[in-house]
């Protein structure tokens, strides 16, 4: 057989147009035959599509992850308990011990213990997110997935982690005298829903951080800041009400804080002396609204740059 | 072309090839922070924040313009060799063609999705290799059921248990050899319509290299098109019946593979030595 190759034919074959490699014509010979532009970005339904079909990667890479954490310390996955634990006998120590905030708060080891995992949940969703495609090139580079499945799939692994430290929580409550009551569920949607601000966050960095690597270094200072303007290891009540000597707007501000909706929300499910007068007003229907808005928004900011992702 | 190997589907008469890949003026430039003139000093990245599109090379960004103009078009049924001294940019191009890196002018036109041999990146250290060959397999876009139906097939080709029940341990107790070996069988459970193989030939003992050639030609019979990077031009030889050589980014040749190769060889100096070193053996003068 010969193998004539790149040479274009110099006579005319106008008999049968589709037949030669018309060499200077590369985009109409891909339209012929029906070739479609690689690693173009599709569409925003085709995206959910794909994203759907590859949730059992999702999944499973998040597991992985979470596994192979704590793979090679002796306790293995006891850490994953303790390491939540310890976390909440740190700042029971310094704030609880030492600077004494829990005045004027019933069951205060409780509150703050529900404080702290609720929200290093978000935390360290974000944080992962900002990463997940910067510190994911190699992975970026070798296969072929929605790239969403990254930030989706690190927010799910914060999620188990979160989970763990439930059951740690439950023992604490339960040892503080907290008793179990049917508001408990309401766990369940809360935690849906601060999931789903919390991934759509997450995309959002992590399309800053792949453009930006340096939004890595700076996010631990924002998300701090973040944190004690979120009421976790003290009440916002108190330290707004009308003897604290601050205008009132700053406490209408503070309580709009998604984070502080949803750290609030699950004291309100779990913890029973903390009651719906604590609760800022309309508070599903706020967790509700920012779960939408970052989801959403978040998902959509994400996809725009789908096909940039992996360039160094 | 005495030898070209034993499937002959590719090209009949002219009227029958099929494109699977056009490349259509392709540039592929990287950028790179922190280098250059500013060394990542204070200074320089501030200006680099502060007029970044007018002028990235005074703000410290360097440009490497790792493929350069290349054009193509790939049949179905061809075995393509990519060949070319070190960083010319093989596996740039190669990445490229898989939709995985972004081209900076020019278009890549594919049928359907070609998919790079590999899943390296996906697989976890700290994991038994049982996991990592569910995580790969999903990594790669094969369904559970998959998995399940190949899991057998893939641990057997891989030799991992012929030395007792490996494959139950963490992937980082593996010597490199066993773990490479592991990393193939994953790549190569799946079949591609376009396959793109990075050097994954010199991987393992010479009897893992024997059979990852024959799982390669036997990928190549059901695969529409292959593209393959190597430094052995034996492998070149046995498994392509066209070759790409690329150098310094730019397309050098494009022809049979007999023809290119000779060109290559005197290039390089003199044939490959063949079969005595490890295959990867061959660089740059």
């Amino acid at each position: 057989m010969s193998q004539v190759l790149h040479t274009p034919p110099p006579k005319p074959a106008p008999a049968s147009p589709a037949s030669l490699a018309d060499e200077h014509d590369l985009a109409a010979l891909a339209a012929r035959h029906g070739l479609t532009v690689s690693g173009a970005r599709p569409s925003l339904p085709e995206y959910v599509r794909q994203l759907w079909a590859r949730r059992h990667f999702i999944t499973a890479f998040a597991t992985a992850k979470l596994t192979a954490q704590y793979s090679q310390a002796k306790l293995g996955q006891v850490w994953q308990v303790m390491t939540p634990l310890l976390n909440a006998a740190v700042y029971y120590f310094i704030f609880g011990v030492l600077m004494n905030t829990s005045r004027g708060v019933e069951d205060f080891v409780p509150f703050l213990v529900t404080g702290v995992f609720v929200w290093t949940f978000t935390q360290s969703s974000i944080m992962a997110g900002t990463k997940a495609i910067s510190g994911n090139l190699g992975l970026v580079r070798a296969l072929h997935f929605p790239r969403a499945a990254l930030p989706v799939s690190f927010c799910l692994q914060q999620l188990q982690q979160l989970l763990f430290s439930m059951a740690a929580l439950v023992v604490i409550l339960l040892a503080f005298g907290v008793p179990p009551a049917p508001s408990w569920v309401l766990a369940v949607p809360a935690l849906v829903l601060q999931f789903l601000f919390n991934a759509g966050v997450s995309l959002f960095m992590a399309r800053v951080g792949a453009k930006i690597p340096d939004a890595a270094q700076l996010m631990p200072f924002l998300l701090r800041t973040w944190m004690y303007a979120s009421g976790v290891m003290f009440s916002i009540d108190h330290m707004t009400g009308p003897d604290s000597g601050l205008p009132s707007w700053v406490g209408t501000v503070l309580q709009l804080n998604p984070a502080v909706v949803y750290i609030d929300l699950m004291r309100f499910a779990l913890i029973d002396t903390f009651d719906a007068s604590h609760l800022p007003p309309h508070v599903w229907a706020l967790a509700l609204g920012w779960a939408l808005v970052a989801g959403v928004g978040g998902f959509i900011y994400f996809w725009k740059a789908e096909e940039t992702y992996g360039r160094g | 072309m005495a030898d070209t190997p034993a499937d002959n589907t590719p090209a009949g008469t002219p009227a029958e090839r099929v494109p699977t890949v056009v490349a259509d003026g392709v540039d592929i430039v990287y950028r790179v922070n922190g280098t250059g003139a500013g060394r990542g000093s204070a200074t320089a990245a501030l200006n680099r924040i502060v007029r970044r599109k007018k002028a990235e090379k005074a703000a410290g960004v360097r440009r490497v313009h790792a493929v350069k103009n290349v054009s193509f078009v790939a049949y179905r049924g061809e075995a393509i060799g990519l060949i070319g001294t070190n960083g010319s940019g093989k596996s740039t191009l190669l990445k490229a063609v898989a939709g995985l890196l972004p081209v900076e002018n020019g278009r890549i036109y594919t049928d359907g999705q070609p998919s790079l041999l590999g899943v390296n990146a996906a697989l976890m250290n700290d994991l038994t290799g049982e996991r990592n060959v569910h995580l790969g397999g999903l990594a790669m876009g094969m369904s559970r059921a998959q998995i399940k139906e190949r899991y057998q097939e893939i641990v057997d080709f891989s030799g991992i248990n012929d030395k007792g029940d490996f494959i139950t341990l963490p992937m980082r107790t593996y010597s490199s050899g066993m773990a490479a070996r592991l990393r193939f069988s994953i790549a190569a459970a799946k079949d591609h319509d376009v396959l793109l193989v990075d050097e994954a030939l010199a991987t393992g003992d010479r009897s893992f290299q024997k059979r990852s050639e024959e799982r390669i030609r036997e990928l190549r019979k059901h695969a529409g098109t292959v593209f393959l990077v190597s430094h052995s031009n034996k492998s070149i030889r046995d498994t392509c019946d066209r070759v790409l050589w690329l150098e310094r980014g730019e397309l050098r040749m494009d022809g049979p593979t007999d023809e290119v190769l000779k060109e290559y060889e005197k290039f390089t100096g003199g044939p490959d030595r063949a079969a005595k070193p490890a295959p990867k053996a061959k660089t740059a003068a």
